[in-house]
């Protein structure tokens, strides 16, 4: 008998609970919202889930672009930097290095994975085909997994949030502090890296290697240098993007091969090769990711990148911004 | 080894290696007069499935070597002839044939994985071998097999827990989200099974990949679905981490309920403070030291999470528990047959009555040959980080 008293008590103070939680919760203002805010709403709903996990595909994107672009290699070892920067940045901090340093410190150590990985594997194999050394970054990208499993291990992480978990309410939608992180990041690093291209001698050498590599070279450009950077600087944007997206997605050894085949699936929908268009295609995946779980079925969401590529191929095979296949003469 | 060129050669060469390397029988208890009663066990203690397999060999090993100790059973030692099948079922039903062809054991605890479970049970079923698996999927006992028993509990088992609890708060519509992950959907397919044998309706069933990094979208169709009263999340690793975040993002404010999958402190972890206010059902192991000391279990898993962390230094787990009642079952089973003809072990194991474990009470029947009941559950509820359990026993 003494065992019921309580019970009921719990079952009481659930109630209550449940009550009050609907009403935080702004269940009242749907009713007052009406059905054509409502649905506002979802939409809205989803528009920032597909920007904050299309901003991260943009990053990945942005990383095969400028790999392809300096050696026509499309590097599937990408999305393990973003492993890297995610998984890095939780062991220092749990080392208990502060937040920003073990950042940098992750960002650090994925830019000399993507020196190694370029001196070491690619370096090598120079003059082998595109499709060979595609072949190498993909055992490149086996090993990476393998070593993070002995150095890191096993388990999914979790980053704390850099300004708060409270979700923001936007026209009855909510998102998280977080996502501003990940998607003006994004812009950050897109901006940052059109400087570099664009106001940097160096960063000039780049572009005229990815639009003429023997021309580049005839005129004393260093192809090696600028090979080597193109993978420093896409292991950077990489790692920096899984340091931001890890409070939100969580991290493990593995989860590099989803960004690289969605990121790889982003730069083919935007045009491989052009930084506008992995950026466009990144945000189009993950936007389209979101539609397709929220108004179609959840059963078909990772399909729907798939078969964006298929129909860009089919349609436009050179991509949304892509450069024509045509060779000038 | 035969020397044999390329590939394939060297492929079987490797085969032959692993096997000699792990066939070697791992010797328990010192060897007495008496001829001992050899008991096999084939488990993952290594491979993708490790962290299952590992514990409960550990386990295994632990209580051989203490029944041992106090003189063994019948009066004659226990032999535990041990493989690891790696996680391929390919091995695990080599291993299989060699336990009844060679090492001629009289009973079989093992079998980590359903995968490891279904291809070794043909061999005991031929060999009129009882076979107590500890592997988790409900397809090995349904239907019942005349020589396999196991362990763990079930899916089954777990939403019916899940469901007892809605039915006592009265919630009566509810919304799923599942991951597509194998566990993910057995536990998914058994929920819908006996969903209608509580009264209450699943008004939307939404699913997620088990890799997905973002659920808000299929969460807020739950949340736009008018008349959802709590919302159940079958799943496994961080994807229901990340449900519990995006839930809570959405602020849905509804009962969550998630699975005995996540029942560990790193999904507590991983979801954060949205872990707040959700409920999942756990075995008493996880609880240990919140047991109320009437609990019939409290003694059996207060002792056997001591003997375990003494003895390995590790935490305990679920896993090693299901080897833990494995042993134990087989044991009192032998001792009620006195004989160690396998037959014999059969009917009695099949007998076993109000058998107190890790995992909870086991009463088997000639038509259930787990004998768990949903009392073999705690409901718990996660506030400030740790568990409570929401009911007094």
């Amino acid at each position: 008998m003494a065992g019921l008293v309580p019970a009921i008590h719990v079952l009481f103070g659930d109630e209550v609970e449940h009550v009050d939680a609907r009403h935080k919760a702004g269940h009242d203002d749907v009713r007052v919202c009406g059905a054509g805010c409502k649905v506002m709403a979802e939409f809205l709903q989803l528009v920032f889930s597909g920007l904050t996990v299309g901003a991260v595909y943009a990053l990945v994107a942005l990383g095969f672009t400028l790999v392809y672009n300096a050696s026509d290699v499309i590097n599937f070892a990408q999305g393990d930097f973003v492993m890297i920067g995610g998984m890095g940045t939780v062991f220092l901090m749990a080392a208990g290095v502060a937040l920003p340093f073990a950042v940098l410190i992750a960002v650090v150590a994925a830019v000399l994975v993507g020196l190694l990985l370029h001196r070491l594997a690619i370096e090598p194999a120079r003059g082998a085909s595109p499709v060979a050394l595609i072949m190498i970054t993909i055992g490149a990208s086996i090993f990476i997994k393998g070593v993070a499993q002995i150095v890191f291990d096993k388990q999914f992480h979790s980053l704390p949030a850099f300004s708060g978990t409270d979700p923001i309410a936007i026209g009855g939608a909510t998102i998280l502090p977080q996502s501003f992180w990940v998607i003006g990041g994004m812009l950050a690093l897109v901006f940052g890296l059109w400087l570099f291209l664009e106001r940097t001698l160096i960063g000039k050498a780049v572009l005229a290697t990815a639009a003429n590599r023997l021309a580049a070279r005839l005129v004393g450009i260093n192809v090696t240098v600028v090979l080597a950077l193109a993978f420093g600087l896409s292991a950077a944007i990489g790692a920096v993007g899984g340091v931001l997206v890890t409070p939100i997605t969580l991290t493990r050894y593995d989860v590099g091969t989803l960004f690289a085949l969605k990121g790889f699936a982003a730069a083919m929908v935007g045009g491989m090769g052009n930084p506008i268009g992995a950026v466009v295609g990144g945000l189009l995946i993950g936007l389209m990711e979101a539609f397709g779980a929220g108004y179609l079925s959840s059963t078909y969401k990772d399909a729907v990148a798939f078969v964006a590529i298929l129909v860009v191929l089919l349609v436009m095979p050179q991509g949304l911004f892509g450069r024509r296949s045509v060779e000038r003469v | 080894m035969p020397q044999t060129a390329g590939s394939r050669g060297l492929r079987a060469a490797a085969v032959a290696t692993f096997a000699a390397l792990a066939t070697v029988p791992v010797p328990t208890g010192p060897s007495h007069a008496a001829d001992p009663i050899r008991i096999g066990s084939v488990v993952s203690a290594t491979g993708p499935a490790s962290f299952l397999g590992d514990p409960e060999q550990k386990t295994l090993k632990l209580y051989v070597d203490q029944l041992n100790k106090k003189g063994g059973v019948l009066g004659r030692p226990i032999e535990l002839v041990l493989y690891d099948d790696g996680g391929d079922a390919n091995k695990a039903r080599t291993f299989a044939t060699r336990l009844i062809e060679d090492d001629k054991v009289v009973a079989m605890v093992g079998g980590t994985t359903t995968g490891t479970t279904m291809a070794m049970i043909p061999v005991f079923e031929d060999a009129k071998v009882p076979f107590i698996s500890l592997a988790g999927a409900i397809e090995i006992v349904e239907p019942v097999r005349a020589y396999v028993f196991k362990t763990p509990h079930t899916d089954k088992t777990a939403c019916q827990k899940i469901f007892e609890d809605m039915k006592a708060r009265g919630l009566t519509k509810i919304g799923m989200i599942s991951g597509t992950d194998g566990f993910g959907k057995s536990m998914r397919a058994q929920c819908l099974k006996v969903v209608g044998d509580y009264g209450i309706t699943v008004a939307i069933d939404e699913s997620y990949g088990p890799t997905d990094a973002d659920m808000t979208p299929q969460l807020n169709k739950i949340k736009n679905t008018a008349g959802v009263q709590a919302v159940l999340n079958p799943g496994f690793g961080q994807g229901p981490a990340i449900v519990t975040r995006n839930y809570a993002q959405l602020g849905i404010g509804l009962p969550l309920y998630q699975s005995h999958g996540v029942a560990s402190k790193s999904f507590v972890d991983l979801a954060g403070p949205a872990a707040e206010g959700v409920r999942l059902p756990a075995p008493a192991l996880l609880i240990a030291d919140k047991l109320a000391d009437t609990d019939p279990q409290k003694a059996v898993v207060t002792e056997y999470k001591k003997s375990y962390e003494t003895a390995t230094g590790q935490p305990v787990s679920t896993f090693g528990g299901y080897g833990f009642d494995g042993i134990q079952i087989l044991v009192k089973a032998i001792e009620q047959a006195k004989s160690t003809d396998s037959q014999k072990i059969r009917d009695a194991i099949e007998a076993t009555k109000g058998y107190v474990g890790a995992t909870g009470l086991y009463t088997m029947s000639p038509t259930d040959h787990l004998g768990l009941g949903t009392e073999s559950f705690r409901m718990l509820e996660i506030r400030g980080g740790d568990w409570v359990p929401q009911e007094k026993k």
